[in-house]
This record gives structure tokens, C-alpha cells and sequence, in this order.
């Protein structure tokens, strides 16, 4: 085991992972995010806080996962390199280890101009393969990126984002590879919605043998009505929403899309579980936490694993 | 080249408001190229100032010149003969120009007429755009001549992220994807495996993070 991480353990243990996601409260009322980590509680594995998603002010995912380990959750750290140069993210990794927190996830993050800061400078002193790097180093070798040495290293459970659905598609594997070589533990993925694409792309990471050397956990994201299929299908930069399942959506009342949304969520599960090299699920439920435990149970992925 | 766009004529005159006399230079180089502050354009703003002003009353008498070269201080030195007759000095140079009169000429104020954009190349008549961003350590032998620190708007330099789509970048439709350029052109090399190779984290202090940059040939410098 390279980590103290629950999502190490379960990973390890061979069982199916189940991560979600929170996103943190455009202020200071901490009882959002508590309220979200009760939702979760016992019904996934470890929890992704994201890091002001979509380039919008949000509170800190290191304050936010801080929140979430004191109500007995395993808060996983999302840090962008798009708002902090390397003395900074290192000292937040600090900082967030020295509080228990031991599984982050490496990203570059989304473009200054989607959110309410379009003016701001854009960072980006590392990308996200240099960051894994970065954070291996910290925990392999006890030292910063700069060199020096590190009293009592961060021994982090290293993460990072894959999607399957970005051109050039046939570069997405040789890109996972990328990430692998520079030390990833695990990845999860974009959310799925073309399973066939996503299984021709799994191909070519099992004829590589990547799915040997990290994890690979197929993130899912369940749709509320046919109009968020039609802007994630649309508008959302690298998502691949194929036409049958905004029809599907589209194809009952109002009031049952949310269900129909549910159901395809669970299904997608239950067939990405045949997948090769599928370690385990990231479901992301966008301001929709609540639907978390019903969409684990049906998929058949209760009562989660205690490790230790 | 050197990119530039003028600045709007309302903030130049702005500028120029206090002054009754303005020796307005140009520059033979870059800004030339790109349309921005040659000859052609000193002219232009000459007679659009004078236009201006005569509006609210007032004449102004504006000077033309334009410099070989305003980032050398032996061409600075042309404007010697004129800058007693003159209260203020309007530079259409890219900010480097700007910064040499002001140096040469201490008691004089000097003023931009562009805004100095980047380092780019021109890709149609009337179009150009940004290729190189100076960082002191040329990547592009790396990366089959396409710069992915200029030109990918998060600076990625291990490949493209989750956004790129069709070709684009997710900031817009009219930005290519750096990624997608250098992948279809290593692919057309034959030198995909290029691709697998972790470029590591960059030391920015070549870039301007180390303070202000200077080169020192010793071989020319007396």
C-alpha cells in the first residue's frame, strides 16, 4: 500500500470502488457542504470536492475537505493548476495531508473565461501530467518539486482526470499512458453517456495494459431532464451525449425525466461493471447529491466494503 | 513580428489634450508590417487628431516622423533636431519604442499610440496571430514546431485536455486546438512516439520569472 487512502484499500481489496462528488457553497455556510457529506455518508467510498469548478468562486476544496474528514468522511482533494503556481499547491498538499487528507486528484481545470472571472490571471505554472509528477515526488522521494526535502512527507493517493471523448480521440489512450508514466494511482473518468465509444476506448487501454497500472473508475452523471442532455450534448466542451439518449429523455413527461435519468444512470453502471479493467464508479450527481444512495443501491454497489 | 493595434482615438486624445505642439514617430519595423504605427498610420492618426480638435476649437500642431527602427537608440537619436519645438512626443512603436524615447529625452513626456499585442505571424491579409511567447527556452523541437506554451490556452505541454473538440479549443470554435495541430503533424512525421515522451515541469525564470531578461553577447558588447 502506498497510502493510508480508504480508496487505496477498497481499489486494492479488489472490490468495486464508488467515489461522488461534492462542490462547495458559493459562501461561507459551512452547513451546505456538511449537509451534502450526511447525503453521502456510508453509501460511497471517498468523496471528490472540487476545486471553484467551471472558474467560479467557490469555497476551498482544502477547507471543504477539511469539513467532510471531521463528519468521518474520506474527502478526495481536487487542486487545478490553473488558479495556484507550485509554492502554492504544495503548500495547500501540505497542508491538507496535515489534516488527514490523503487522495486528491490532479487537474488542470477549466478555462478562466467559462466563469465569473474571465479577467483573472491564468496560472497554469504546471499541467497535469507535470502535477502528478510533482506529488509522486513529494511522496516517493520525500521532496518538493524544487528538490529540497520534505519533514514528514504527504503521502498522497495520487488521482487524475481521463476523457475518453475529447479529440483526437486516438491520442486519449497514448494521453492516459502519459499520465500513468508520470505515476498516477488511479483516474476518473469523464462522464459516460456513448458506453460503446467508452469501450473502444478501454481497448486500447487493456492492449496497453494501463488498466494494470492504475485504476480506472468510469464516471457517471445522472441527467435531471432532456434540456441538461441537450446542453451537456451541446454546450459542454468534450462530452459525447449520443442522440438516443436525449431522445430517451425527451421521451417521457416531464415529471418522470428525472426518474428516466436515474434508470439510465443505474443501467450505464451495471453494463460498465462487464467492462475489463473498470476498477470502480465516480458518480457525479451536479447539485443532485441526494439521488447518490439511491443510484448505489440499485446499481447493486451497497453495502460498501469497510477496510482497514 | 512584433503585433500592435492602435489605441482608441478617444484615449489618445486624451493624452494629447494638455499640449499645443506633438512630434508623432512612427516606426519603419513591426508595427509597419502589421499596419499599426507606420508611416502610413502616423499620418492617419495625424490628420484624425487635428480633425478632433479642430471640432472643439483648438489647433494643434502635430510633427510626422517615422524611424528606421524606434528599439535602437542610434535612430532615436534622428529625433534630436526635433524635440526642442515639440511638448510632447506620441509613439506609435510597440512599447519598446515608447520606452527608448523616454529614455533618451528626460524632460519631455512620451506617450502609446498602440497596444502592443504579441509575437505572431500573420496568417491572412489583415489577420494575424499569436506563435511564440518568449519563454527563453524554445520547446518547438519538442513538439513538431507548434508551440503549445503560445498557443494552447492552458499551457499544457504533455497533450491536449478534455475540452478539445473538432479541432478547437474549448475556449471557442475559432481557436484551434494546439494539440490537435501537433499530434496530426508528429502523426505526418511519423514521429508519434515524440508524443510519449513527459516534457517536465518548465523553469519560468527564462520566461521572465527570474525578473527582468537581458542578453549578453560578450563577443559584441564593448
Amino acid at each position: 500500500m502506498k497510502t493510508e487512502s480508504v480508496l487505496e484499500k477498497v481499489l486494492a481489496s479488489g472490490n468495486l470502488a464508488v467515489t461522488s462528488e461534492c462542490g462547495p457553497p458559493r459562501g461561507t455556510n459551512a452547513e451546505i457542504i456538511k449537509a451534502k457529506g450526511e447525503l453521502l455518508k456510508g453509501k460511497v467510498d471517498a468523496v471528490n470536492v472540487t476545486d471553484n469548478q467551471t472558474a467560479m468562486v467557490r469555497m476551498s476544496s482544502f477547507a471543504a475537505n477539511v469539513f467532510l474528514k471531521q463528519a468521518g468522511l474520506n474527502p478526495i482533494l481536487q487542486m487545478v493548476t490553473r488558479d495556484r503556481n507550485r509554492l502554492a499547491m504544495q503548500a495547500d498538499i501540505l497542508g491538507a495531508y496535515a489534516h488527514g487528507i490523503n487522495t486528491m486528484l490532479c487537474l488542470s481545470g477549466d478555462h478562466p473565461s467559462f466563469g465569473d472571472h474571465p479577467m483573472a490571471a491564468n496560472v497554469h505554472d504546471i499541467d497535469s501530467v507535470q502535477f502528478i509528477q510533482m506529488v509522486k515526488k513529494m511522496r516517493d522521494e520525500g521532496k518538493f518539486q524544487g528538490g529540497a526535502d520534505i519533514d514528514n512527507p504527504p503521502k498522497m493517493f495520487i488521482g487524475a482526470a481521463a476523457n475518453p471523448f475529447a479529440d483526437p480521440f486516438e491520442l486519449r489512450v497514448a494521453r492516459l499512458a502519459k499520465k500513468v508514466a508520470a505515476g498516477v494511482d488511479f483516474i476518473q473518468t469523464q462522464c459516460i453517456y456513448n458506453l460503446d465509444k467508452f469501450e473502444k476506448w478501454m481497448e486500447g487501454v487493456r492492449a496497453r495494459g494501463l488498466h494494470e497500472k492504475c485504476y480506472i473508475l468510469a464516471g457517471v452523471t445522472p441527467m435531471k431532464s432532456a434540456g441538461m442532455a441537450r446542453y451537456m450534448k451541446n454546450k459542454v466542451p468534450g462530452m459525447d451525449v449520443p442522440d438516443e439518449v436525449v431522445k430517451r429523455m425527451a421521451g417521457v413527461p416531464k415529471e418522470k425525466m428525472a426518474d428516466e435519468g436515474i434508470d439510465i444512470c443505474v443501467e450505464s453502471i451495471q453494463r460498465l461493471k462487464e467492462v475489463e479493467g473498470v476498477a470502480g464508479f465516480h458518480i457525479m450527481a451536479i447539485e443532485w447529491e441526494k439521488k447518490v444512495p439511491e443510484i448505489v443501491e440499485r446499481a447493486g454497489l451497497l453495502p460498501r466494503p469497510t477496510v482497514s | 513580428m512584433i503585433t500592435a493595434e492602435r489605441k482608441p482615438l478617444e484615449e489618445l486624445i486624451e493624452y494629447v489634450r494638455p499640449y499645443d505642439r506633438i512630434l508623432l514617430v512612427g516606426c519603419n519595423e513591426c508595427v509597419t508590417v502589421c499596419a499599426a504605427g507606420g508611416r502610413k498610420e502616423v499620418g492617419l492618426l495625424a490628420s484624425a487628431l487635428k480633425m478632433a480638435f479642430a471640432k472643439e476649437g483648438k489647433t494643434i500642431d502635430i510633427k510626422e516622423l517615422t524611424l528606421e527602427r524606434q528599439c535602437d537608440p542610434e535612430y532615436i537619436e534622428e529625433l534630436v533636431p526635433h524635440i526642442e519645438d515639440v511638448d510632447a512626443v506620441m509613439s506609435m512603436a510597440c512599447g519598446c519604442g515608447v520606452q527608448e524615447i523616454a529614455k533618451r529625452f528626460k524632460n519631455i513626456p512620451v506617450f502609446p499610440a498602440v497596444n502592443t499585442k504579441f509575437m505572431g505571424a500573420s496568417e491572412q491579409q489583415g489577420i494575424w496571430a499569436e506563435r511564440c511567447q518568449g519563454c527563453g527556452d524554445c520547446l518547438l523541437g519538442l513538439t513538431g514546431g507548434i508551440c503549445p506554451i503560445a498557443r494552447c490556452s492552458k499551457h499544457l505541454m504533455n497533450g491536449p485536455c478534455g475540452g478539445s473538440t473538432n479541432g478547437k479549443c474549448e475556449i471557442s470554435p475559432d481557436v484551434d486546438c494546439v494539440w490537435q495541430l501537433i499530434w496530426d503533424r508528429l502523426k505526418a512525421l511519423g514521429m508519434e512516439d515524440r508524443y510519449e515522451e513527459i516534457i517536465p515541469a518548465k523553469d519560468w525564470r527564462t520566461a521572465g520569472g527570474g525578473g527582468p531578461r537581458k542578453i549578453i553577447r560578450e563577443d559584441l558588447a564593448e
